[in-house]
């Protein structure tokens, strides 16, 4: 029984996972660092503990104080949300050793899932497709060059350690390659503090379409269909939507069947997203699997009609899922906009005061917020303030109903992308569903200018 | 002349040292901010007079840096 939990977050993920368990009547518990003591989801707790200092090293990276906050409150389960310590194998298994359930997979399939080469290869065995790349990580230029030459640029240098964007770059010659090998190497050595590179080549007109999972201790794998999320910036994600415009249903149905076969031999279990880049003749490629609550995951909710919180939540407890394939229905069209606290031309940071802070009110649109009016927004984390989901019965009155929202979202005192957001959802290839990865560099920096 | 935070952040990287002789747009220090970096350049050619910040420290926008003449 899980009566009490402790969110090892912030911002708007750990206010979306109290949501949940005020309606599972858990208590739930909340941490912070000195630049969140008045953030929104600290008050929306029951308890709240401070962890220090503001930066993620003294704060939300340091699993020694969490767990210890865990003891003193006397709680029963760690929620760790996404980024920080949520793909942390290491965290996941000194918090089942504290004698906490950790809301998330066994810590040995995190970590597998974590090194990207060996994760390559295990979903390979798994019979997931991958993308042509290195067996091994790639320890020299000369090495990446001759990989690179035999499948043809461009090519995807990536750090085997990486994520949310961090050390991947794409390449487009061997000069290039050369030039940018070692130093992103010692990047990756920095903030990965492994420095293993791999290279992938690059698929082309590539959409990023991935599968929900929800898998429990009695050997039950459902898949809840796929979301794209294929419009990105500086290869984060900034829109997504489900279900994605692009596959056909036969391709949806390959794609979900292989996801949950994976899953199964793995012995995965909570919940999980395996990510794929399908190419314009819908063949589809591994590309990582997210061993965690996907900050997209609110557009799989508004279609399924399923709290995929309260399932992983009770997944943990040790029930099993809610429901079983069939009982999972899809209906209508929704989208997500992530709104970002950053200029909508150059993608810098803005960090400052927010001074007005007005949402839309309508049945239509859902808001996940980490901030609110009178609110600093500090340097010390990602940029992502707030998301507006939206749902209709189709594409298109989810993307009205989009477009609507943000026009009716005010946030004054700092920069953010609301311009570049709207944009966007008013440009005809969006509008027509041509969504590809290269969709900002293609459609929406040249509208700029 | 003095070089300053083009936003807040901390001192991620300082690429120069005391003394150096720097050129236009050279990229003298790099600030982390929200998770990105953030390259700070000098705007004319000089000698590095006096570094102001160190590796770690949290700068606001505005703050002086550096000063070049």
């Amino acid at each position: 029984m899980i009566n009490k939990l402790l969110i090892a977050n912030r911002g708007e993920i750990a206010a979306r996972i109290i949501r949940t368990c005020k309606k599972m009547g858990i208590q739930t518990v909340a941490v912070y660092s000195e630049a969140d003591q008045h953030a929104p989801y600290v008050a929306m707790a029951d308890e709240s503990f401070s962890l220090g200092g503001p930066r993620p090293a003294e704060s939300y990276m340091n699993a020694g104080k969490i767990i210890g906050i865990a003891k003193e409150a006397g709680v029963d389960a760690i929620h760790p949300g996404y980024g920080f310590l949520s793909e942390n194998g290491a965290f996941a298994k000194s918090v089942e050793e504290a004698g906490f359930i950790f809301i998330g997979p066994d810590s040995d399939v995190i970590d597998q899932m974590g090194r990207k080469i060996a994760a390559r290869k295990i979903m390979a065995k798994a019979g997931l497709p991958i993308i042509p790349g290195t067996d091994e990580a790639v320890q020299t230029s000369e090495e990446a060059v001759m990989f690179a030459k035999q499948v043809g640029y461009p090519v995807m240098l990536k750090a085997s350690a990486g994520g949310g964007g961090i050390g991947l770059q794409v390449v487009h010659s061997d000069d290039e390659l050369v030039s940018i090998f070692e130093n992103n190497l010692k990047r990756a050595q920095t903030f990965f503090g492994d420095g293993s590179m791999f290279i992938e080549k690059q698929i082309a007109n590539a959409r990023h379409v991935e599968i929900q999972l929800l898998a429990d201790h009695y050997g039950n794998v459902i898949h809840l269909f796929d979301r794209e999320c294929s419009i990105q910036r500086r290869n984060q994600k900034i829109i997504e939507e489900a279900p994605s415009p692009f596959i056909s249903e036969k391709t949806r149905q390959a794609m979900a069947k292989a996801a949950v076969h994976a899953a199964k031999s793995l012995g995965y279990t909570n919940s999980g997203t395996i990510e794929f880049l399908v190419d314009d003749k819908e063949r589809f490629y591994f590309l990582e699997m997210n061993t965690r609550i996907q900050v997209e995951h609110p557009v799989t909710e508004e279609i399924t009609g399923i709290d995929i919180i309260a399932e992983q939540i009770n997944i943990a407890a040790g029930k099993q899922i809610s429901r079983n394939q069939e009982a999972v229905v899809r209906d209508g069209h929704a989208i997500e906009a992530r709104i970002y606290a950053e200029d909508p031309k150059t993608f810098f940071p803005s960090p400052g005061h927010i001074k007005t802070f007005k949402i839309p009110e309508s049945e239509h649109v859902r808001l996940e917020t980490a901030v609110k009016e009178n609110y600093d927004v500090t340097p010390y984390y990602d940029p992502m303030i707030c998301k507006l989901v939206t749902r209709g019965k189709t594409r298109k009155e989810a993307i009205s109903h989009l477009h609507g929202a943000l026009n009716h979202l005010q946030i004054e005192g700092i920069k953010t992308n609301i311009p570049m957001l709207l944009n966007i959802v008013n440009h005809d290839e969006f509008q027509k569903g041509n969504t590809t990865t290269a969709f900002i560099q293609k459609h929406y920096l040249p509208s700029i200018k | 002349m003095e070089v300053q935070a083009t936003m807040a952040g901390s001192v991620w990287k300082i690429n120069v040292n005391e003394g150096d002789q720097v050129e236009e747009g050279q990229d003298i220090v790099i600030l982390e901010s929200m998770k990105m970096e953030i390259p700070v350049s000098v705007e004319k050619n000089g000698v590095v007079k006096q570094l102001k910040v160190q590796e770690g420290d949290f700068v606001n926008e505005g703050d002086v840096i550096a000063v070049v003449e």
